[in-house]
């Protein structure tokens, strides 16, 4: 008689905590977004500039420690907001891939700012009637913020657009670049449909048209055109489960540096 | 020095809180800028004050909740609890007439009245710049909606050539 064979099948991997991935993208936009417009400090075009664009990143980054750290509460591993923001890998990052490309010039700088603004204040009030209590006192704290954000960035449009042929010109360029990461922004899968259907989210999706006809009508004030779609599978690929482009390593590789250098130093 | 705990010390504990300035804006103190939401006292956890933050980057709330703590410490209040909530949101409003009149001697234009929103989003700003806080003049432009800080703008007036700060209104 001879004993079973051992199974070879591996056990299925746990099931995802759904709002720990979802909080872990809110803050990782933020955090990835704020950490690419710190680069601007100190280069940028005007002085007010410089200091708007890291006024901006500090909100980003504040609002990145709020999010990071209810998603290490929720986790219930022991991780506070510094440990998911030094010690995860790339993979493990689920921001959207809009917001790790390279800074590029003003006009790229500006362009992307102005997506993701719009993005946030749709996203945003849509969670102040999040069903997870903390999560709408969050979102309603931030859609103060988001607010003024949308008016900086959608001023810039116009004045780049509508101003003179070379910043209309690399401003529709950074536009016809960035287009094709819209698209995941609002694209969704399990994780945004099981904390849809409980009220804990808003469907993404459904956000969409009023996101595009904001974008549009700014792009139409700023004689910029509007980029064809391009086309792409309905369901969250991408950024939202880890999967980035080349250039989220090398942001968190400066960014990480000295926490992984130096664990546990504080000031 | 051990302080009895009750409804009685609330006002001790609200009292103390009146000499926290912001490290910021020091002529307001944390109660007067309304990001003391609350007080609580019972025998069994002492002294818990409830604070929320103006901006969510603000790198001064650190600096806020342990001015707090050491005020209170030297009060009496020896294991007194800093406690953050966000919501409701802060806003200007809660910052009263007589802490206003303290921004303007400062030079900082105090903030006008958040705007109630009309709809989700104002893509465009469309707002008059404050009045000058040294000469009182209206003949004033903002520079820039972020300035030294993220509760400032930076204005400008034409009539006394004075560069000054406003209290942005949220």
């Amino acid at each position: 008689m001879t004993s079973p064979a051992p199974s070879i099948v591996p056990a299925p991997p746990p099931k995802p905590n759904a709002l720990f991935e979802y909080l872990q993208r809110l803050g990782d936009d933020r955090l990835i977004l704020g950490h690419r417009l710190s680069e601007w400090c100190g280069h940028a075009p005007i002085l007010e500039e410089d200091i708007a664009l890291a006024n901006v990143a500090l909100d980003l980054l504040g609002q990145a420690t709020i999010l990071l750290r209810m998603a290490g509460e929720v986790e219930g591993r022991g991780r506070n907001e510094d440990a998911l923001a030094y010690f995860r890998e790339a993979v493990e990052f689920r921001n959207c891939q809009l917001a790790e490309l390279p800074t590029g010039d003003f006009g790229f700088t500006i362009a992307r700012q102005f997506l993701f603004d719009v993005y946030d204040v749709v996203l945003l009030d849509a969670l102040t009637k999040s069903t997870n209590a903390e999560l709408a006192a969050i979102a309603g704290k931030s859609l103060k913020e988001a607010r003024y954000h949308v008016r900086h960035s959608g001023e810039w449009m116009l004045k780049l657009g509508d101003g003179t042929d070379e910043s209309h010109r690399r401003v529709q360029a950074a536009l016809d670049e960035l287009w094709r990461y819209t698209p995941e922004l609002f694209a969704v899968d399990e994780i945004d449909d099981e904390l849809a259907a409980n009220g804990v989210v808003p469907d993404l999706a459904a956000l969409k048209p009023a996101w595009e006809s904001l974008v549009r009508e700014v792009f139409d004030r700023a004689t910029l055109t509007t980029p064809n779609d391009v086309p792409r599978p309905p369901r969250a690929r991408g950024g939202r489960t880890g999967a980035h482009t080349e250039h989220l390593g090398h942001l968190l590789a400066e960014m990480q540096i000295v926490a992984r250098s130096h664990p546990g130093a504080a000031w | 020095m051990i302080r009895p705990l009750g409804a009685a010390v609330r006002g001790d504990v609200l009292a103390v809180l009146d000499t926290v300035m912001d490290p910021e804006v020091p002529v307001l103190s944390v109660r007067e800028l309304g990001i003391v939401r609350d007080v609580l006292v019972d025998d069994r956890d002492g002294v818990t004050v409830v604070v929320t933050p103006t901006y969510s980057g603000c790198p001064a709330i650190l600096e806020i909740e342990r001015d707090i703590l050491a005020a209170l410490a030297a009060a009496g209040f020896d294991n007194a609890k800093v406690r953050t909530a966000y919501s409701p949101a802060w806003t200007t409003d809660w910052i009263p007439e007589s802490a206003r009149a303290k921004l303007k001697a400062y030079g900082i234009a105090p903030p006008g009245r958040a705007a109630e929103d009309g709809g989700l989003v104002q893509l465009m700003r469309a707002r008059t710049a404050p009045p000058c806080p040294y000469c009182d003049s209206r003949d004033t432009e903002v520079r820039s909606e972020f300035g030294s800080t993220a509760c400032k703008s930076v204005c400008w007036c034409r009539h006394c050539g004075q560069p000054f700060e406003e209290f942005k209104a949220i």
